[in-house]
């Protein structure tokens, strides 16, 4: 299959360009374990959680999530760069598969995602965090959180092909991601939220892939004002959804795009 | 047999507010160099776009050796190479690693792909910057191993936009150098430029386009007689103006022309060396000293004038800013 073969060669530039530019490894890895070390010491001592092993226990899958959430940004903004090279006109005008480039990127984020979650694993350990769910859940959780980056790193190639210059797309990236993941459970609880944020929270796909993985390392959830609601209920079902529609509406339109991109 | 076959593209952009292709058609002969000719905005890159199929034009046929570029882009890829106005390639990546990449993907296999980076590296005297990443190369050194890239696999048909533009001299000859190497081993090869110079050194034949037109195609020599042939000029003393305009004319049979601050007269003629004869004889018995006398063959600036009542490099700053308008 020499569409396989394309993508697996685009995958690994990207791999090669991490090793070209540590930076971006270290940097990609440094913010989140930033905000591991932050939340859990500015808001642990505040936030009384009632859960045993205390904050950290509810804060690590909150940004196991918010971190793999912005890989839409990431892929955005790698694929503006190499719009704003021309480097998307040489591939295009090479007898390879047409879609090799776009998948080959999303697959190589998600492969640097692994490697941010792991670093994040292991501060969120050093910190305190221990999963009470057996091994098998706690994988199940961080394949979760990979195939829901990888569901947005697909709006991200849309945003990154969409947007006419690459700092529009950081922007556009960041105004919809952060929102989506501070209006959430992921920090805080909703409980204290007005009770339309809290509708609003609680069907926020950040939320339900929270609460899928507190579930799945072992967490009780809480609820507020929406408790019973079925996102509430069935965190990890309300999830899987969300990605397959965002996957089934956003690769055929990211494909498209990039198939027409110049017309 | 014509290895490139364009016929009355149009291509329109802002939905339909900018019409960068108004009906252009062009062709190249197999094996040739055909070298289009135009000003800043003039639709050259958008020519080379839709030929090398990374865009589609709004209508019109094109065909690249044999194969329908609208119908069958894929075909096409196979036997095209590009290399846009600005170079294409990975930055952050060294020389080597760039091509590498770009062999695997034509499906070379990973030892090939080696060697055939090794071997156009050298070609292009890379050789020694080939572990170096991209964005430490020079303009030139960077536009060759864009050059590179593109003829990773033998291309039937190449497409060179603007290949010198931003270089300096030296580095605008080495290029010359190299795609005239090219041009030896038989590739048809299309080249965009602004530069009248570029076009009348490296083509054999010159589509001059404007605002999405071509206005003029044929040799470079062609295209100088349609602007008329030679020019007799003579620069004399301003007490020998009047009489000069006289014998000039004379000679000429035409009307002569005055440039009053350099006290040039000059005045088309057909008859080449003979015609300086005679005006050198006629200024020696009325006793004027000439301080220079020439001919003149017009310069493709003449041609460009001459065919869209503006001079090529005039529009280039209009449009220039036009376009940093947009951003
Ligand atoms: N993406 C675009 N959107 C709107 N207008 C465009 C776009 N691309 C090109 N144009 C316009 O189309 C016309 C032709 O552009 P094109 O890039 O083909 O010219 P060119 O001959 O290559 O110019 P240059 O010498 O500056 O490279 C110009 O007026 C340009 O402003
Ligand atoms: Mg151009």
């Amino acid at each position: 299959m020499s569409a396989v073969n394309d993508i697996a060669i685009i995958t690994r530039r990207q791999l090669l360009l991490l090793t070209r530019v540590p930076e971006v490894l270290i940097f990609s890895t440094i913010q989140p374990v930033m905000f591991v070390l932050l939340f859990r010491y500015v808001f642990g001592g505040s936030i009384n959680t009632g859960q045993p092993g205390g904050y950290v226990q509810l804060l690590m899958p909150g940004i196991f999530v918010q971190t793999v959430a912005f890989t839409l940004a990431g892929t955005a903004s790698g694929l503006a760069e190499d719009m704003k090279k021309g480097l998307i006109d040489r591939f295009r005008s090479l007898p390879i598969s047409q879609s090799a480039l776009v998948i080959g990127r999303t697959l190589g984020d998600s492969l640097l995602n692994i490697v941010v979650l792991a670093v994040m694993g292991i501060a969120g350990y050093v910190v305190g965090w221990r999963p009470s769910a057996g091994l098998g859940n706690v994988a199940l959780g961080f394949l979760f959180l990979l195939l829901f980056g990888y569901a947005l790193s697909w709006v991200g190639v849309l945003v990154g092909l969409s947007a006419s210059d690459a700092r529009v797309v950081q922007n556009v990236s960041f105004i919809v991601t952060f929102p989506l993941t501070f209006l959430s459970n992921a920090f805080a609880p909703t409980t204290g939220m007005p009770r339309a944020l809290q509708y609003f929270a609680e069907w926020n796909p950040v939320s339900t892939m929270v609460a899928a993985c507190r579930e799945l390392f072992g967490l009780e959830n809480q609820f507020g004002a929406t408790a019973g609601s079925f996102p509430s209920e069935h965190p990890l079902t309300t999830s899987l959804i969300y990605m397959v529609v965002i996957m089934v509406i956003f690769i055929p339109l990211s494909l498209r795009k990039y198939r027409n991109y110049a017309d | 047999m014509k290895s490139v076959i364009a016929e009355n593209l149009v291509k329109t952009y802002d939905k339909g507010r900018v019409r960068a292709l108004d009906d252009l058609s062009l062709d190249v002969e197999e094996g040739t160099v055909l070298s289009v000719l135009g000003p800043n905005g003039a639709g050259k890159t958008t020519t080379v776009r839709i030929l090398s199929t990374l865009m589609r034009p709004d209508s019109g046929n094109a065909q690249v050796a044999g194969i329908d570029v609208i119908k069958n882009p894929e075909k096409v890829r196979e036997v095209i190479g590009l290399s846009g106005q600005y170079a294409a390639v990975d930055e952050i990546l060294t020389g080597y690693d760039n091509l590498v990449m770009f062999g695997e993907l034509y499906h070379l296999g990973k030892k090939q792909s080696v060697l055939r980076a090794n071997e156009l590296l050298e070609r292009f005297s890379l050789t020694e910057a080939a572990k170096r990443p991209i964005k430490t190369y020079s303009g030139g050194m960077r536009r060759r191993l864009d050059l590179a890239a593109s003829l990773i696999v033998k291309p039937k048909v190449l497409f060179l936009d603007e290949p010198t533009t931003g270089l300096d001299p030296r580095g605008r000859q080495e290029m010359w150098g190299v795609i005239q190497e090219l041009v030896k081993g038989g590739v048809t090869l299309l080249l965009t430029t602004q530069y009248l110079e570029e076009a009348d050194q490296l083509a054999d034949e010159i589509a001059v386009i404007d605002t999405g037109k071509v206005i003029a195609r044929g040799t470079s020599d062609a295209l100088k007689k349609q602007v008329g042939g030679e020019r007799l000029e003579v620069v004399v003393e301003q007490t020998h103006v009047a009489k000069t305009i006289e014998i000039v004319a004379a000679v000429s049979g035409n009307k002569a022309a005055l440039d009053e601050g350099l006290r040039l007269i000059s005045a088309p003629v057909s008859t080449g060396s003979a015609a300086l004869f005679e005006v050198l004889k006629a200024l020696d018995s009325a006793g004027i000293h000439a301080l220079d006398v020439g001919l003149k063959r017009p310069s493709l600036d003449d041609v460009f004038l001459s065919l869209t009542g503006h001079a090529a490099e005039e529009k280039k700053v209009e449009v220039a800013e036009k376009k940093r308008g947009r951003k």
